[in-house]
């Protein structure tokens, strides 16, 4: 041990103050969290293609100096930004869809439909 | 019939989309990082981490613009419904419908991502300063050693109310020091503050301060301050733009945090701004400055920082230390009034409790005229105002419409309070 910090260790610390948390069972919580890191390391690495992919469409050299050094015109910036959007959306799925179920709590099931169906005319 | 794979014919008479030609939606998102302003002590950067605060933008403006809805719709849907069964009778406070909102998932699962995002962000934020310390840290006691406007004091104890917890999940908020004359807390929250707002305050971070100088320069066009002090200064990113709004004033910068004074002195430097001198200082105790020895005294989104203690010492100096005629302005989000909806109240709330600004729910629910008044203010020279964040909108268009669906307490709008010292 020198005595240096390590910043990989401070970068992740816990703030000050007891941690909340919303779900009945922390455990789901503790894998949302990881997943969202995941999310977010799957997005850095598709941001890092999409740069590979126009450096090679700009004819010039993919180096990890080029790729350093990138910066996306506002048009590919917005290219980039709708498909992180389009990301999240895709991942996120299920909240959108439980989000339109609450409009729609009186729903019927497919067990109670089959019921139905089954009911002589 | 039902939903297969087997692909189909476009309708009689329109022509399948060309893929590949123009998006098939309009992009209305956050721009790209590299839009932030980099001044001379910005913390570099690399492709990475740049592509971790995109995400993260993006992921609080799916938040906000997406997720938080639901929240509204499950509370009209079912929240409210069912307490009003259980209970027999409408909501008492907001305190009741925050707890009642706990119980559901909508609620849940949009809570624990915003959480998650933030800690996330200083995570990602802090990697990015902490890997580069030393020499951030160096360049920045290059610009401000031996310069009479760093002001600190070795001997200085935090105050509880900086102390107690880490004010938006920001480990070691605004004071540690993890090494002699770290500047690495507010390098990151500089940086990463972007992400948190979704770029919603311009390229500096600084829309709320440059809405507040053209707040006063449209409301008060014959007011020439000499004088500015400006409490809860952070690492300056508000008072910068009133200092080059009013480049002929001494403007005096108040905070408990060390790092984000010497970073705020670098970082203003390094802007081409000399008027500001940063002094670390308790703002309930400002007994260094002289009976009215100031034109204008300003607070940006601090005062929800501070505590039921020393709030009235804070008015009460503040009202000591204004000449007559001088103004007072507090920036803050809006008070909790009885016009005010509960539910509104309580996602306002969502930070106090979930997102470590503990006196966030005390101080909104407080009449501050009052507060004020009890200070020593006369109650007919108590003004209200609003401002919103005031950004270039070649860069952000988004934030210049002002369109963002409201985000409680995180919108880039805000409420004046302030009076005038009676001449």
């Amino acid at each position: 041990m020198t005595g240096k910090p390590d910043p990989l260790l401070l970068a992740g610390a816990k703030a000050k103050g007891k941690r909340p948390w919303f779900l009945d069972e922390p455990d789901i919580e503790r894998v949302m969290n990881i997943t969202l890191a995941l999310m977010q390391e799957v997005s850095v690495l598709r941001e890092r293609l999409d740069t590979v992919e126009r450096l090679l469409e700009r004819g010039g050299k993919v180096t990890k100096s080029a790729i350093e050094g990138f910066s996306p015109s506002r048009e590919e910036a917005a290219e980039r930004g709708a498909w992180t959007q389009e990301y999240i959306a895709r991942v996120l799925r299920i909240l959108q869809q439980d989000r339109e179920a609450i409009a729609s709590a009186g729903e019927a099931s497919s067990e109670q439909v089959a019921e139905e169906f089954a009911r002589p005319a | 019939m039902a939903e297969t794979n087997r692909p189909r014919k476009p309708p009689a008479g329109k022509p399948a989309p060309k893929p590949g030609k123009g998006p098939a939606r309009a992009y209305d998102g956050p721009p790209d990082y590299r839009v932030v302003g980099r001044h001379g002590v910005y913390p570099e950067t690399s492709h990475d981490e740049i592509a971790r605060f995109n995400f993260l933008a993006q992921m609080n403006r799916h938040l906000s613009a997406n997720l938080m809805p639901g929240v509204a719709e499950a509370f009209e849907a079912r929240v409210r419904p069912a307490y009003e069964r259980e209970n027999g009778r409408p909501f008492a406070d907001r305190h009741d419908v925050r707890r009642a909102l706990t119980r559901d998932p909508v609620w849940q699962w949009w809570s624990l991502l915003r959480r998650a995002t933030m800690e996330t962000r200083q995570q990602a934020g802090r990697w990015v300063t902490l890997r580069q310390a030393e020499a951030l840290n160096e360049k920045v006691r290059a610009l401000t050693e031996d310069d009479a406007r760093l002001v600190l004091d070795p001997a200085f104890r935090q105050p509880r109310s900086t102390e107690a917890i880490d004010h938006h999940c920001m480990p070691g908020s605004y004071h540690t020091e993890i090494t002699p004359g770290d500047v690495t807390g507010p390098a990151n929250y500089d940086a990463g503050i972007f992400a948190t707002t979704g770029g919603m305050l311009g390229r500096f971070n600084d829309g709320g301060g440059v809405a507040v100088a053209e707040w006063v320069r449209r409301n008060l066009p014959d007011f020439k301050p000499k004088r500015i002090l400006d409490i809860g200064c952070g690492l300056g990113h508000n008072v910068v733009p009133i200092a080059a709004a009013f480049p002929d004033a001494e403007i005096i910068a108040v905070d408990a945090g060390a790092p984000m004074l010497r970073y705020g002195l670098a970082r203003a430097k390094s802007m081409g701004i000399n008027n500001i001198t940063f002094v670390q200082a308790d703002v309930a105790d400002l007994s260094r400055f002289g009976n009215e020895s100031f034109d204008w005294i300003q607070s940006t989104m601090f005062l929800h920082e501070t505590s039921y203690r020393t709030m009235p010492l804070i008015f009460a100096e503040t009202n000591r230390l204004l000449r007559p005629g001088g103004i007072v302005l507090h920036v803050e989000q809006p008070q909790y009034t009885p016009e005010m909806p509960l539910f509104e109240q309580a996602m306002r709330d969502w930070d106090a409790f979930y997102n470590n600004e503990p006196f966030w729910t005390k101080l909104h629910e407080v009449d501050l005229d009052d507060w004020m008044a009890r200070s020593g203010f006369a109650r007919q020279t108590i003004l209200h105002g609003g401002v919103a964040a005031i950004v270039d909108p070649e860069v952000f268009p988004e934030a210049a419409r002002d369109t963002r669906q409201e985000d409680y307490g995180r919108k880039a709008a805000w409420h004046v309070i302030g009076a005038w010292k009676a001449a």
